[in-house]
């Protein structure tokens, strides 16, 4: 019942996106705009759909109907509920339903908005949001169906089908094969909804941007209705990359939290051009340059966003003969190149028409600045572009299978990082236009000095690392640049308004979130640097062989392994759990306890740390292996991880400066809209006066 | 005679040889004893060797930190080579021997390979002469010259920008 429900709505609605694309192309050529209007309707019905899709799936997986294959390959009787739930995007066909769901949830929700201004958008952001949804559906539908069950036929043959085949019957497994052990993480429970809001969100400023370039619109329109979806999506984006390093620190049990994995660096790629482009845009808002730059990154972003589902779903990864066996990977690889080059070439042909308003007027001036900015963001891009797709490329042309790993991307990228810090400071700093030396020089000699002490107190702590101190110079530069400006606009207001200056920071920063907002986003960036830095840079390791009583020692703390006790928990698990004692000069710290889970149903084992963490460091100990028996000894990896929890403060803050910056702003709403009465009216009176 | 002669020919080159083996045997069991006798090899010291080093059969995971039990054998394989007295570059080139360049962290630096290395700075060198020869263009205008670009193409608003003028230059007539 449920698997015939949502499968035919997942027809109807990939029949829905069909229409819609066909009858807003038809509307807007015959100028016809009850077919638009009736395009928008397929476009806001296509959510309800999918919805309803999404939940006969969450059905299936919550009343353990095996003989689905995607219940049968996700869950297991042992799993929670949540689990369980959570188990629609734990698999290839459950995930891509998802990800439609929160296509059609987005394409939606624009379709809401008022079009009396950009009505010539709508039917062009229509056609862009449903191909690309339809293209999603058709996947589902012909190669990842979730709603395919198991089938013996007469012969005994054992098949999987849709649709009971003839003389067969279905077969009803008594358990499920669980979800894998590795998801079963609350941070994987929330880190692929964020980075697929990522994904999606972005779709909608691509919509516009070409629905831009059809129409042949030249202002700068498109950008200012997507500022705020582009902030959106740039923000579930960096979400979803901080909860996906937490998830990696806390469940691979490798010590680390980004390893340059083709996955982490499929993600990686639309935040790096998502990025640029949202300062990118500031330049065409403000000056009306760089239309051009501003459209290929748009068409970038959205083209790395189906690269990175294509590479995280083809099967491309593992090897490049395994992605041409697969289904989904030539299409995808089709509709990547498709849509790139439709895009481009619609690019192409209003080049003309996008040309800079204004020109650059000084070679520090902010949008100087910002273009270097770009430069610094397509230069890391082109490093992790070419590092991901190498091992692909080299296994083509020579069948020579390649690593290309950390060390690669670390050397090649870390001036490229450093760059982008010290434009974090000087930009803020600059103006729109023209700036010099000397302006530059009067506005940051004080946050320059502040951070040439902290640089002097770093070498006589005893730092030597060249890399660590440029980096936390750096950050500190970032920080007193930041605060710095806080600290003015909010003199400035006191003096002005009289307010206490608590009250004076909080309606400054009302005032002019966006800029304000930015300054928090910049603060997290360079919180997260401070860790990236510390555990790059200062992580120690050791490993070593304990029998009860000893002790290992490593940055001044010492961990003496207590006892190892094994045993099964009800939900189908064996447990391995070491108790250790944690003490540093001498002084006891408490217990950690690193284990080993070893799930039954998946087989599957998984290493769980036991982790003291504090502002100032984390000790991570992993349980490597034990003896059972005779010795009763335990090896014990330890790795002290300087700094590394303010990378996960810095996540918290980056949410809340994108909320600063993305909240909708109503006094400057009503201002604007008495700006346009007010001219309204002048335009009347003179035209009644002529 | 030549019997005796044979026999003692045949002792002397038997005792020849078997000194020499028995000082070949003794010098390969010292060298033995001696390896084996040393300090055997720290789980650092195999992870020095094992973290540059990727596992042969997982994806991007360095030897030391792969949970898998082929990677635990891997890395007892690396215990036993330096127990032998291997160094670490006879340990990765004998793993290299055995599976490929894929168990290095980058590719070899020759032929094919060198693409990987020469095109990204390539790309990044030819965004700097795009930004170069756009920043060249700048001219030299007094601060606080800011054009701006709001509504400029907005066929409304240029109405109403016209319309205002009309009323500037109507008010300046008057």
């Amino acid at each position: 019942m449920l698997t015939n429900l949502g499968f035919g709505s997942l027809v109807i609605t990939f029949a829905l996106s069909l229409y819609g694309i066909f009858a807003a192309i038809y509307g807007e050529r015959k100028n016809l705009y009850r077919f638009v209007e009736s395009a928008r309707w397929a476009m806001l019905l296509t959510f309800p759909m999918i919805t309803l899709v999404t939940l006969c799936i969450i059905g299936l997986l919550v009343t353990q109907h095996y003989e689905v294959q995607y219940v049968y390959n996700v869950t297991s009787q042992s799993m929670p509920l949540y689990l369980k739930i959570t188990a629609l995007w734990g698999g290839q066909s459950g995930s891509l339903v998802f990800w439609a769901w929160l296509m059609s949830a987005f394409a939606s929700a624009v379709t809401l908005r008022k079009w009396n201004r950009d009505r010539d958008f709508l039917p062009w952001v229509i056609v862009v949001c449903l191909v690309t949804l339809a293209f999603f559906l058709s996947m589902i539908i012909l190669f990842e169906n979730p709603f395919q069950r198991f089938w013996s036929t007469s012969g005994g043959q054992q098949i999987v089908a849709m649709f009971q085949p003839a003389g067969s019957q279905l077969i009803i497994p008594a358990d499920g094969r669980g979800l894998n052990p590795l998801l079963r993480h609350p941070g994987m429970v929330i880190h692929p909804p964020m980075l697929y809001l990522g994904f999606v969100s972005f779709v909608i400023p691509f919509a516009f941007g070409i629905a831009a370039l059809i129409t042949g619109r030249k202002d700068d329109r498109w950008i200012r209705l997507t500022r705020r979806w582009t902030l959106v999506a740039w923000m579930f984006l960096s979400i979803g990359l901080v909860l996906g390093s937490r998830w990696a620190y806390d469940v691979l049990g490798w010590g680390g939290y980004w390893a340059w994995d083709p996955v982490e660096n499929a993600a990686f790629m639309p935040w790096l051009t998502g990025t640029a482009f949202l300062h990118s845009v500031m330049i065409q808002e403000k000056r009306g340059l760089f239309k051009r730059w501003n459209m290929i990154l748009v068409i970038l972003t959205y083209s790395l966003v189906i690269f990175g589902t294509f590479l995280t779903r083809s099967g491309v990864l593992s090897s490049v003969h395994a992605f041409a066996q697969s289904a989904i990977g030539p299409m995808f690889f089709a509709f990547i190149g498709i849509t790139f080059l439709v895009s481009l070439a619609l690019l192409i042909k209003r080049w003309n028409d996008l040309n800079s308003e204004g020109q650059m007027n000084s070679l520090l001036s902010r949008e100087s600045l910002f273009l270097v900015n770009n430069l610094l963001f397509m230069g890391v891009l082109a490093v992790v572009f070419w590092g991901t797709v190498f091992p692909l490329i080299s296994e083509l042309f020579t069948g020579q299978k390649v690593t290309v790993s950390a060390p690669f991307y670390e050397r090649s990228t870390g001036p490229l990082f450093a760059g982008l810090l010290l434009l974090m400071g000087i930009a803020p700093l600059s103006a729109w236009g023209h700036s010099t030396w000397k302006t530059l020089g009067k506005a940051m000699w004080k946050p320059g000095l502040l951070s040439l002490l902290v640089l002097i107190a770093m070498v006589i702590s005893g730092i030597r690392s060249f890399g660590a101190l440029l980096g936390l110079w750096l950050t500190s530069f970032v920080i007193f640049v930041t605060l710095y400006e806080f600290w003015r606009g909010m003199i400035a207001r006191h003096r002005r308004s009289g307010e206490n200056y608590f009250t004076a920071l909080i309606r400054l920063a009302a005032r002019n979130r966006r800029r304000y907002g930015g300054y928090v986003i910049h603060l997290s960036i360079v919180l997260m640097a401070i860790g990236i830095i510390g555990i790059e840079s200062f992580q120690t390791q050791t490993q070593a062989k304990l029998i009860p009583g000893e002790s290992l020692q490593l940055a001044g703390y010492t961990v003496t392994y207590e006892s190892l006790a094994e045993f099964d928990v009800q939900d189908g698990r064996n447990v391995a759990r070491a108790v250790l004692n944690v003490s540093k000069n001498g002084k006891n710290l408490g217990e950690l306890y690193p284990r080993r889970d070893y799930f039954y149903d998946s087989q599957q084992p998984m290493t769980i740390p036991g982790v003291r963490s504090t502002i100032e460091d984390d000790l991570y100990v992993i349980l490597v292996n034990w003896e059972e028996i005779s010795t009763n000894g335990a090896t014990f990896k330890v790795f002290h991880n300087p700094l590394v929890n303010w990378l996960w403060f810095g996540g918290i803050l980056l949410i809340f400066g994108s909320f600063i910056a993305a909240w909708p702003d109503p006094e400057k709403g009503l201002q604007l809209e008495s700006i346009t009465k007010s001219r309204q009216s002048a335009v009347s009176s003179s035209i009644s006066a002529d | 005679m030549s019997q005796e002669k044979f026999a003692f020919h045949l002792d002397k080159n038997f005792t020849i040889g078997t000194i020499f083996l028995i000082f070949f045997i003794l010098f390969v069991s010292t060298t033995m004893v001696f390896a084996q006798n040393g300090t055997p090899p720290t789980d650092n010291e195999v992870n020095a060797i094992a973290k540059d080093l990727y596992c042969p059969v997982c994806e991007n995971t360095p030897l030391d930190v792969c949970p898998t039990v082929a990677c635990a054998q891997w890395r007892d394989m690396i215990r036993e080579k330096l127990t032998a007295g291997w160094s670490k570059e006879q340990i990765s080139q004998y793993f290299v021997d055995q599976y490929g360049d894929r168990v290095l962290a980058e590719p070899p630096k020759r032929g094919f390979n060198w693409l990987v290395y020469v095109l990204p700075p390539i790309f990044f060198l030819g965004g700097c002469i795009l930004v170069y020869k756009n920043l060249r263009k700048f001219k030299n205008q007094k601060p606080g010259v800011d054009s701006g670009n709001m509504d400029k193409n907005d066929p409304y608003m240029q109405e109403v920008e016209e319309a205002l003028q009309l009323m500037n230059r109507k008010d300046q007539g008057n």
